[in-house]
């Protein structure tokens, strides 16, 4: 079955790790800027790091087949500093017309600071102003629910904001009705040690239904699976759900959020690789 | 939306993974105790753990969210006029 994964920070991954999600059924993957597992420097990296996202990671997927799209803004762990976040925020539109550039992300909050609130609401600010879709990062263990929470209430306080175009990211058992429930899209993160399982998220959407829903690997330099979408699709196939219901999932609800950034010039693989479906 | 299998049919194929995932929890509870020292006997986080425990003898549909709630910090209302 081909896949997209809407999530997964591959320029931590190796090549082999694009060649082996090909050979699973990948097709696209969308690269949200994130924490590089320290704090950098000065605004020039995230220069550095934006044209990575937006000229050498594309053509590293290429070669394998993959269509890699991407985000850009400050993850909410360097937020904290504010200074520079603003300097970031400053680069981020010379980026936004490059062709694989679907919108402003991962942002969210870490700590659930004033800090992060601040630089989030400034962020989502830039994203109105240019018309950009949002992928949103939302904290790990016992921070979730308070910072889904407050996510949440920003985003309901700036009426420009569109639901429809936001994708709430990692939630779980006690926050995917949070996002669904405003009319954000959201996603479950499949990662080993925290966030969901794929047989968790299964039972996520046994409970909440698979509209505006999708699932990841997020996929990065911690103890991460670039594979853990075919994980979630065998899991669903064990349990008796139907090849069109899974698909919803793992391809169309993507393609259906994707779709909404006028940068996201999809090509169907029915396409490229014409009658050879995995 | 609901599972397509039975209630014996999942219980017939995640029988032995949840008799082991008991086990792992037991082991765990144990491996603290043989290391115990009195600096952990009042820590919270043990606290909690027996909390969870207790939380998945009662019924429902929803423990996983009941379990996620008890290690959440609490949410402030109006927390963005202060």
């Amino acid at each position: 079955m081909y896949f997209i994964d809407p999530h997964v920070h591959m320029i931590s991954r190796t090549t082999d790790d694009y060649e082996r999600m090909t050979r699973m059924g990948c097709v696209a993957i969308s690269e949200p800027a994130f924490w590089a597992g320290y704090d950098r420097g000065s605004a020039a990296s995230f220069h550095d790091y934006f044209r990575q996202l937006t000229e050498f990671e594309p053509m590293r997927a290429g070669w394998s087949g993959i269509q890699h799209y991407t985000w850009l803004c400050i993850n909410a762990k360097e937020a904290e500093n504010v200074s520079l976040a603003r300097e970031v925020i400053k680069l981020i539109p010379e980026f936004l017309d490059r062709p694989n550039v679907l919108g402003i992300g991962e942002i969210g909050l870490n700590k659930n600071t004033l800090n992060e609130s601040t630089i989030f609401q400034e962020h989502v600010d830039l994203a109105v102003r240019m018309n950009q879709q949002i992928l949103i990062h939302t904290p790990h263990l016992q921070d979730k629910f308070k910072g889904t929470h407050m996510i949440v209430d920003m985003l309901r306080a700036d009426s420009r904001v569109q639901p429809q175009r936001v994708l709430i990211d990692h939630v779980e058992e006690h926050t995917v009705r949070l996002a669904k429930d405003h009319g954000f899209w959201c996603a479950m993160t499949l990662y080993p040690t925290t966030k969901c399982t794929p047989a968790r998220a299964a039972d996520i959407i046994e409970q909440y239904g698979d509209e505006q829903i999708m699932v990841n690997s997020a996929g990065d330099w911690g103890p991460s699976n670039p594979l853990a979408v075919p994980d979630f699709i065998q899991e669903m196939r064990k349990r008796g759900h139907s090849e069109t219901k899974i698909k919803k999932i793992v391809y169309d609800n993507p393609l259906q959020f994707f779709s909404q950034s006028k940068n996201f010039q999809f090509k169907s693989p029915d396409i490229t690789y014409g009658a050879g479906k995995p | 939306m609901s599972s397509p299998q039975t209630a014996r049919q999942i219980l017939d194929r995640h029988y032995l993974e949840i008799r082991s995932k008991i086990l792992d929890l037991a082991a765990s509870l144990d491996r603290v105790e043989r290391a115990a020292e009195d600096s952990v006997k009042d820590d919270p986080r043990l606290a909690k753990l027996r909390s969870g425990i207790e939380l998945l003898l009662t019924p429902g549909t929803d423990r996983a969210e009941r379990v996620q709630m008890l290690f959440s910090d609490a949410y402030v209302e109006n927390w963005m006029k202060k």
